[in-house]
């Protein structure tokens, strides 16, 4: 995991820039990103909303083109979806015709291949979702909803799972929850993972490094190490070293933002809420 | 190719004002009963409505020619029906082959349409005339081109059932969910895996309701073409009835027609509840 060990990273970012061609006009959402991504390594991608996170994890998934630049996995140049690259999207995206059998089984039937039912099963019972593969999205909390598509992505065996934003929509406990799931899956499989989040708290928590985006144009404006062992149990969170690196990416994020004239505005409204 | 900016509104499709099969409000309204006491509530309204009429029709001593009782409608029903019968063979025959006909030819449109917007903006005035335009209006044409037989009537019933399906198809066919294209993307799904995995069973609530209304018109238009000429269906014995003026069968078609217009939607009700459950 130490980056002298890998001198090829796995999945590897050069240069991205993607221009949006919108009908008011082009919108640049990414700028020169460039950035590697090591084998079993996690890290995250935070940054304000509208930075071009997911537009940076559509492009590594190769969904979406780059207007210029590159992503190289093992490599080698993608021009297109991947099979070795696997996604979780935000709001568990599962196909609400489908019971959860068949929506694990969809990237089987898009490859044409058998879907390995002992992986898949494994997979569910890691989770905690066996007895459910009858039931249908709907009939699901959102958690499990996500845990699923979490199976789905896994299914395939994917080496670089990319996850945007994917407890986004979750409680804060079940979001806990899932990251602690996450961290279990990791240490079993030991994926490869990039992981869009809004959350400092849940980056710092699974990540090995934390990239911090700048607002649009999106660039790579800091990058953070998390040097803490894992599994990272709640009194690891609790540190001060945790607190001060929460601190210093969300100073990074929101810095600039948090101006006096926003806490006099702000205090302005409390007194006419008062009065 | 351009891409489009990932979006995930918080309206998830599905959610919210759409119409499907399942949560028309007739629907949501209708079937589902509850127990025992709902059962026999209903049937005594029923009871109570269909009583009524019928005691105040005798009564008030209403001619047969002005509004038959009910009795005397089912009972002219259960009497003349081996006459009607094959009459109601004719009219189910246009109306299966010219829906059947219709159905296909809009729901091909639908999807070949929306998969192509700028064709789409051409085709829409048109479609939309046809959907607007009584196609009874051109049964008089139809016939004096293609005879009494059945041709112009199941021409008629084609072209007021098509329309119907497509434009209902081509809203469902409409309903884009990026996200899920995307997901399907993700793992190389070719253009057509896409259409029949992702973006038919998307638009399968909607192309339902196309073509229960499509069913339903078809119906109206294969009745109304009866009428208007030809020898034969349930439509000519209206006519026939109505101008012998022997009002309990032609209340008795009319009793026909109304449960043959029921089975359709029930028939489209439970293959909605079948398969496009998920929806609601």
């Amino acid at each position: 995991m130490n980056l002298a060990d890998a001198p090829t990273p796995k999945l590897g970012v050069q240069a991205a820039s993607k221009v949006y061609h919108t009908a008011s006009g082009d919108l640049l959402a990414l700028d020169r990103c460039s950035l590697d991504v090591n084998a079993n390594e996690i890290v995250s991608i935070v940054g304000p909303s509208g930075c071009g996170k997911t537009t940076l994890l559509w492009s590594m998934s190769g969904l979406h083109r780059l207007s210029s630049g590159e992503i190289r996995l093992d490599g080698v140049k993608i021009s297109g979806p991947h099979p070795d690259i696997g996604i979780v999207f935000q709001e568990a995206n599962l196909l609400p015709w489908r019971n959860l059998d068949a929506n694990i089984r969809f990237p089987f039937e898009i490859k044409g291949e058998k879907p390995d039912r002992a992986w898949i099963a494994h997979l569910l019972a890691r989770v905690g979702l066996d007895g459910f593969g009858g039931k249908f999205p709907r009939e699901l909390s959102g958690g499990m909803q996500q845990r699923a598509a979490i199976v789905r992505a896994l299914a395939l065996k994917p080496s670089v799972l990319l996850m945007d934003e994917p407890f986004g929509a979750l409680d804060s406990f079940t979001r806990e929850e899932m990251n602690r799931l996450v961290e279990e899956i990791w240490l079993d499989t030991k994926t490869t993972i990039v992981f869009i989040t809004h959350s400092i708290e849940e980056a710092i928590f699974l990540s090995d490094r934390v990239v911090v985006l700048s607002g649009r144009p999106g660039r790579v404006a800091k990058e953070y190490r998390v040097p803490f062992p894992r599994p990272r149990s709640l009194e690891i969170m609790a540190t001060k070293e945790v607190f001060d690196l929460t601190n210093r990416i969300k100073m990074d994020i929101v810095g600039e933002r948090a101006t006096p004239k926003a806490a006099e505005r702000a205090g302005a409204e409390i007194v006419r809420i008062r009065s | 190719m351009s891409d489009a900016i990932p979006e995930f509104s918080k309206a998830k499709a599905g959610e919210g004002h759409e119409v499907g099969l399942t949560n028309l409000s007739a629907f949501a309204s209708g079937p589902g009963i509850q127990s025992g006491k709902e059962v026999a509530a209903i049937i005594a309204v029923a009871v109570i409505i269909i009583g009524g009429i019928e005691l105040a029709l005798r009564l008030f001593q209403v001619p047969l020619y002005i509004m038959p009782p009910p009795s005397s409608i089912v009972y002219a029903l259960w009497d003349e029906f081996p006459l009607i019968a094959p009459h109601l063979g004719y009219t189910l025959v246009e109306l299966l082959s010219g829906f059947a006909i219709g159905a296909v030819v809009g729901l091909v449109l639908a999807a070949v349409i929306t998969q192509f917007p700028f064709a789409e903006k051409i085709v829409a005035p048109y479609i939309l005339l046809l959907v607007t335009t009584p196609m009874l209006a051109l049964v008089p044409l139809l016939i004096l081109r293609f005879g009494f037989g059945y041709t112009p009537r199941i021409i008629a019933v084609a072209l007021a059932a098509g329309p119907m399906v497509m434009i209902n198809a081509a809203t469902g066919f409409r309903r884009v969910d990026s996200a899920k294209i995307a997901l399907a993307r993700s793992y190389g799904a070719s253009t057509l895996q896409i259409f029949w995995k992702i973006r038919a069973p998307m638009a399968l609530p909607m192309i339902l309701v196309g073509l229960m209304i499509g069913a339903i018109f078809g119906l109206l238009t294969a009745v109304g073409a009866e009428m208007v000429g030809g020898g034969f269906g349930l439509g000519n014995r209206l006519t026939t009835y109505s101008s012998m003026i022997q009002m309990p069968q032609f209340f008795a078609v009319v009793l026909l027609l109304s449960t043959l217009g029921i089975l359709i939607y029930v028939l489209f009700f439970l293959i909605g509840k079948k398969w496009a459950s998920w929806e609601a």
